[in-house]
């Protein structure tokens, strides 16, 4: 069967997709979009998290044909929903306009095998997006479906805290809306 | 939180809110990762995201059965399924059907005996990944069903079927140090368990084979150690090494699952026999029985101590079982073994640690390597005696700890700093978390948000453990690892290119490879070349060993590299000058002032060194005594573990789990911290959770739904102290950081579990049952 | 393998008429982990998720009517009010993203014994309406599960939805797990206090072939309310306790009613004692919740 649907603001399809393929499958092999994760295939561990019409969902427990006309956001779109202006990380080419989640996870020492880390990201992302200064045991419960096996999660719950933090920040900063007012 | 790392020299104190790594500078100052944006963004390339036109998909088939005669192979419904290109089993084996890691005692493919399910027994490429399942399905194998051997002890039994040629024990490693008949004051016996845990590595086993217009291969594949993988493969292919050439592609986790081969002599065959490029990416469920355990253990421990609270002797019986195939078993059981008696001045000691196999699940590997069972039953000893003397734990412990100096019961004198003490007071005196409050949060309490108490029944306790594990490779293994360091003119601005073939497994080698370089060639640009094997082997990518040996052969390929710059720089000036150093791509007097830029002393030239570099070797242990210098290093950590336990429904919540290393050096302060957290974090899932649950040698739970790992509603805040008292004979004076703190967070648990319920709890993972007498 | 997407209630049922075989799916958390294992290959799947008579809830006559579609995070942040015992159980489900697909009619679809929101239906009486081409039948979900990954459903018919009573008084669920999230049950327990009615209402998770209650224990614990005159609730009610010996009554009552097997995630003997301690504790905190004022 076709499946089409929006992926990162862009409308695209796939062809000969089989009935019982999950969207995950249909993301990594026919759409070209690698980055959400296949750790389980069993909506255990978080690594396939996407957002699906607003709201997170493991990719791999949704059929292909579900995702025919809904709104997807992966990994890959991120950067582009979420970069504060301006908050570029040091070094040439390095994390121009990456979403705040993304940069603080850099950043925070949170990445190590970064098999967990798009799916974290994107868990993260819409936490913040929801609760914007989340307490520890809010981001504990939010990020619960995520597995991590390299860095035992401190360090995450820093990059969670950091990009919070830089995000009220932002949010606070004059001239931030349109129309500049006087500073 | 962290707390400020106590150590000399003073390190600033970490903020409450990280500011962030910088991208990339000298050792000592924590560093972005090079790859951390890519992983960031799923740009990253792991062996599993790759791609190429006309790629086929490979699949196995597996013997369901742990132990079996294979009678007959009918292939042909397999290979007459439309999309199927190739149906592979032992005939098609070009070269050698046996590969392994110490003894080449695993076929490639099953010839006439299976000997664990899972067993791989052929393999299938096709159009379509289901088009490839569905056609192994077809594949008609006649089995005649054997029963098991189970057990270690069943294995090690007269009369016990010999599982290979040789019997059933893979190694018996026996030490016998001081008096055998030392008396002491009061003896403590104890028996004790650990379960079998699984590295739960997150990125599935996978990689891309293509086949080569030279008739050879490339293997793209994630991998701890890409030259063991190759020689196997050679074997296995009847290649020679330029015709089988791997490339480590990105690896998600490993922590000893990705010593052994997988699938890269499956892939290379179906590749090479259809002509085609074949992916193979294992399922969850295929990833249980597609790699090594850890070793499960049974332990019977005598612990002498005198009134005056000091050891007398240890005396220890160990057994490991190995499962079906040898992997790195002997060298689980050397490390287990000569590592047995915990950090502790132990003067009289005997060990008799074996390694058997059984028809389990292979084990082999994992984070820790024998030196975590046996620190589990050290651990919990030391207690019992402290507890029996009317000793506090920590103040018994340190009594007997071990110092620089100290004999080791192998008989190595460590000739280093062994702050094993210190550790232990560091974490003693760090300060408790609060006791809950009148009303806590149910997220607070064990159970969580599932509801089980609102505080009923729930005692807190504490625990302590220290442990040490040894780094690198032991017993006269010839570890080295190699370097290719080149420095040139790029865009008219220096340029380091780094290339070794040690594996990135996500513990943040390649950063620390950049550091090195920075700090050895005064150059900021440094980028890391994709790791393969064209050139030399790294050594594997375990035994906490790869910032020492392949941070030593690159700072010993930046010297050399250094050394020829400076030679030309003076050549250039035209005078000799003493102290020349390299700093901000500048040559520099020894006060610092710039002399000539790299680019004028270059002129356009590259120059490079590779170099193969070795630390002081090791030796052998004498086969009657276990004595010998074994070990290259030792590295110590210490836990100190508060929980809250339901007591009626043994349900436990770890509030903190705090933990005091000593790195000797921190190269990237920020990684050891990661390193720290992650194998602690693994220590509490072997505390409380993990376990590959097996039954006449069947896994029961092959799934991440029953092979519960932490999620982070399991783990506690930790805080943590980094020691660095530097290692005189290794670069920089670094100490392994991966594996010391899977030594003592779980026995820290464990006790503190002990301290809040008064339950023994001899085994490991700790169940409800066992904390509710049931 | 077909895919079909129905876009009503109606034109479901017509589906699921004419292909029997069909597998329905919503938000997936079970039928895709057999889908990506290859355990299952059903010869079409049936998609409800374009179904939107199934997707909400609404209150007619004092009822509660929740589509089969309803996932576990509108259970949480809609229903919690009303229904506060499936709001517990809701939040012990999974992850935020299971939460966010799974649906209250794919746990009964599912008929697994450690489905965390069936012991709760139990308790609190709750009746599963059914589609299909032949008509519309009620069945009580007591009776609606009749053995493991079992229940009474025939081919091509469907869940439609749950009805039950907003909260008649205090709910609470518990659920043990050797982990603090993303766990599959090992023993679960619902309590329900209906005072209006004078009625006790439990259920039982993952300690049976299927979910079940606990009616020795109702009963017992309905006749010590009465026989002290406890269903009414005046303003001097506010210390009085039960007795421990009767919360102990309770629960081992409510752990005799079980017959749990020992598996992988725990024996039977431990299913059993935590049974009669989350019955205890289950039943103190809805009588403290009553005394003091709160739920229904």
């Amino acid at each position: 069967m076709r499946v089409s649907c929006t992926v990162n603001g862009e409308r695209l399809a796939a062809d000969d997709v089989w009935a019982g393929e999950s969207l995950l499958y249909v993301l990594r092999e026919r759409l070209g979009l690698p980055g959400s994760k296949n750790a389980c295939e069993q909506g255990e561990c978080g690594s396939c998290t996407v957002v699906m019409d607003g709201v997170t969902v493991c990719a791999c427990l949704v059929a292909a044909g579900q995702a025919q006309d809904r709104d997807i956001q992966t990994v890959e779109g991120l950067a582009a929903t979420g970069a504060i202006e301006g908050a570029v990380l040091e070094g040439p080419g390095q994390g121009a306009g990456l979403h705040p989640v993304q940069q603080a996870f850099v950043e925070a020492g949170a990445v190590q095998c970064g098999f967990c880390t798009p799916g974290l990201i994107v868990q993260a992302a819409s936490l913040l997006r929801d609760v914007p200064e989340p307490s520890d045991a809010e981001i504990r419960e939010a990020l619960a479906g995520n597995l991590c096996r390299c860095t035992g999660y401190e360090k995450i719950l820093d990059a969670v805290r950091l990009a919070a933090a830089r995000q009220a920040g932002q949010a606070r900063r004059p001239g931030r809306d349109a129309g500049q007012g006087p500073r | 939180m962290t707390s400020p790392p106590v150590s000399p020299p003073a390190a600033p104190p970490r903020e409450v809110l990280p500011r962030g790594a910088p991208a990339g500078g000298v050792i000592g100052v924590s560093a972005r990762r090079p790859d951390g944006v890519a992983k960031a963004t799923g740009e990253f390339a792991y062996s599993s995201d790759l791609w190429m036109d006309g790629m086929l998909w490979g699949v196995t088939l597996r013997s369901p059965y742990p132990y079996a005669r294979v009678r007959s192979v009918d292939i042909g419904p397999a290979l007459a399924t439309p999309g199927v290109h190739a149906v592979l089993t032992h005939q098609d084996v070009p070269g050698a059907n046996r590969y392994g890691l110490e003894f080449a005692d695993q076929p490639v493919l099953a010839e006439d005996v299976v000997r664990y399910q899972g067993e791989p027994v052929a393999v299938v490429a096709a159009d379509h990944p289901e088009i490839a399942r569905r056609a192994a399905a077809r594949i008609a194998i006649g089995y005649d069903v054997l029963a098991p051997v189970t057990s270690a002890r069943a294995a090690m039994a007269d009369g016990a079927p010999r599982l290979h040629p040789g019997g059933n024990v893979v190694r018996h490693l026996k030490l016998r140090t001081g008096d055998p008949a030392a008396r002491a004051d009061l003896v403590i016996t104890g028996e004790y368990q650990v379960g079998m845990q699984d590295q739960a590595f997150l990125g599935p086993e996978s990689g891309l084979a293509v086949p080569g217009e030279d008739g050879g291969v490339d293997l793209f594949v994630a991998t701890q150690w890409l030259h063991a993988d190759q020689r196997q493969i050679c074997q296995a292919l009847a290649l020679p090494p330029e015709r089988v050439r791997l490339t480590l592609a990105g690896v998600g986790g490993a922590f000893g699952g990705r010593e052994d081969l997988s699938m890269h002599v499956h892939a290379c065959l179906l590749a090479r026999h259809t002509g085609r490029p074949v992916k193979m990416v294992y399922s969850r469920e295929e990833s249980f029985f597609g790699h090594v355990h850890r070793h499960p253990a049974a332990m019977r421990y005598e612990h002498g101590v005198n009134a005056d609270g000091r050891l007398a002797f240890v005396r220890a019986e160990v057994l490991f079982d190995g499962g079906a195939y040898a992997s790195s078993t002997a060298a689980v059981v050397g490390n287990g073994g000569t590592m047995g008696f915990g950090p502790y001045v132990v003067p009289n000691a005997a060990m008799d640690c074996y390694g058997v196999y059984t028809n389990n699940p292979p084990c082999g590997a994992m984070r820790g390597f024998g030196a975590v069972q046996t620190g589990f039953a050290c651990e919990s000893q030391m207690d019992r005696c402290a507890a029996a003397l009317g000793l506090d734990p920590v103040e018994f412990r340190v009594r007997n700890a071990m110092s620089e100096g100290s004999r080791v019961p192998t008989g190595q004198i460590i000739d280093s700093p062994a702050p094993v003490a210190e550790l232990l007071r560091t974490v003693r005196d760090m300060p408790l978390p609060p006791d809950p409050g009148n009303a806590p949060d149910l997220r607070e309490l064990p159970g969580g948000v599932a509801n089980t108490t609102h505080g009923e029944g729930v005692r807190r306790g504490v625990g302590y453990a220290a442990g040490y594990k040894n780094v690198g490779f032991s017993e006269g293994f010839d570890d080295y690892a190699t370097a290719r360091v080149r420095l040139e003119i790029a865009g008219g601005e220096p340029l380091v290119t780094v290339h070794t073939a040690a594996a990135e497994v996500g513990q943040g080698l390649v950063t620390v490879e950049t550091q090195i370089a920075r700090t050895e060639l005064g150059c900021e640009r440094v980028i890391v070349h994709p790791k393969n094997t064209g050139v030399g082997s790294g050594g594997s990518s375990s035994a906490s060993r790869q910032t020492y040996v392949t941070g030593g052969a690159i700072k010993a390929a930046c010297s050399r590299v250094r050394e020829r710059v400076l030679a030309l720089a003076q050549q250039r000036l035209g005078r000799i000058g003493a102290g020349l150093r390299l700093d901000g791509g500048m040559v520099v007097s020894a006060a610092g002032d710039p002399l000539i830029s790299l680019a004028e002393v270059l002129r356009g030239e590259g120059i490079e060194e590779t170099v193969e570099w070795r630390h002081r070797p090791t030796f052998p242990v004498d086969p009657e005594t276990g004595q010998g210098f074994a070990h290259v290093q030792y590295a110590f950590a210490a836990h100190r573990a508060v929980v809250d336990v339901d007591t009626e429904l043994g349900l436990v919540k770890v509030v903190a789990l705090d933990c005091a290393q000593d790195v000797g050096k921190a190269i990237n302060p920020q990684a050891v911290e990661g390193q720290i957290h992650g194998g602690s974090a693994q220590g509490l899932g072997l505390a409380l959770m993990e376990e590959v649950q097996v039954t006449e040698g069947r896994i029961r739970n092959p799934s991440f739904t029953d092979y519960l790992i932490p999620t982070i509603l399991d783990m506690p805040p930790m805080r943590l102290a980094v020691l660095e008292y530097p290692d005189p004979h290794a670069p920089y004076g670094l100490r392994g950081v991966g594996e010391p703190p899977t030594i003592s967070s779980t026995p820290a648990i464990v006790a503190a579990i002990r301290a809040a319920t008064g339950r023994p709890l001899t085994r490991i993972p700790v169940r409800p049952q066992d904390i509710a007498d049931l | 393998m077909e895919f079909l997407r129905p876009r009503s209630l109606a034109e479901a049922v017509e589906t699921a008429h004419r292909y029997p075989e069909a597998v329905p799916i919503a938000g997936g958390t079970d039928v895709m982990v057999d889908m990506n294992f290859g355990r299952r290959r059903p010869p079409a799947l049936l998609d409800l998720t374009r179904v939107p008579e199934l997707a909400g809830w609404e209150t007619a006559d004092g009822l509660l009517r929740v589509g089969a579609g309803v996932t576990y995070a509108t259970l949480i942040t809609e229903l919690g009010g009303l229904l506060p015992g499936l709001a517990m159980a809701s939040r012990t489900v999974g992850s935020p993203q299971i939460r966010n697909r799974g649906t209250l009619g794919g746990n009964l679809g599912s008929a697994s014994p450690a489905g965390d929101t069936l012991p709760v239906l139990l308790a609190s009486g709750a009746v599963v309406e059914t589609a299909s081409a032949w008509g519309s039948r009620q069945i009580p979900a007591a009776d609606f599960c009749t053995g493991v990954k079992q229940n009474v459903l025939r081919p091509g018919e469907l869940i439609a939805a749950v009805l039950l009573r907003p909260a008649p008084g205090p709910q609470q669920f518990c659920k043990v797990g050797t982990r603090n999230a993303m766990v599959i049950a090992v023993a679960s327990f619902a309590v329900e206090l209906d005072p209006a009615r004078r009625r006790v209402g439990t259920g039982i998770g993952s300690a049976a072939p299927t979910p079940r209650r606990a009616p020795a224990a109702e009963e017992f614990l309905a006749g010590v309310l009465a026989g002290r005159g406890l269903w009414e609730r005046p303003a001097e009610l506010a210390n009085a306790e039960l007795d421990s010996a009767d919360l102990d009554r309770f629960g081992e009552l409510a752990a005799a009613a079980a017959a749990p097997i020992s598996d992988v995630r725990g024996t039977a003997a431990y299913r059993t004692h935590a049974l009669a301690v989350m019955a205890r504790r289950a039943l103190r905190w809805a009588w403290h919740d009553y005394i003091h004022g709160y739920g229904g």
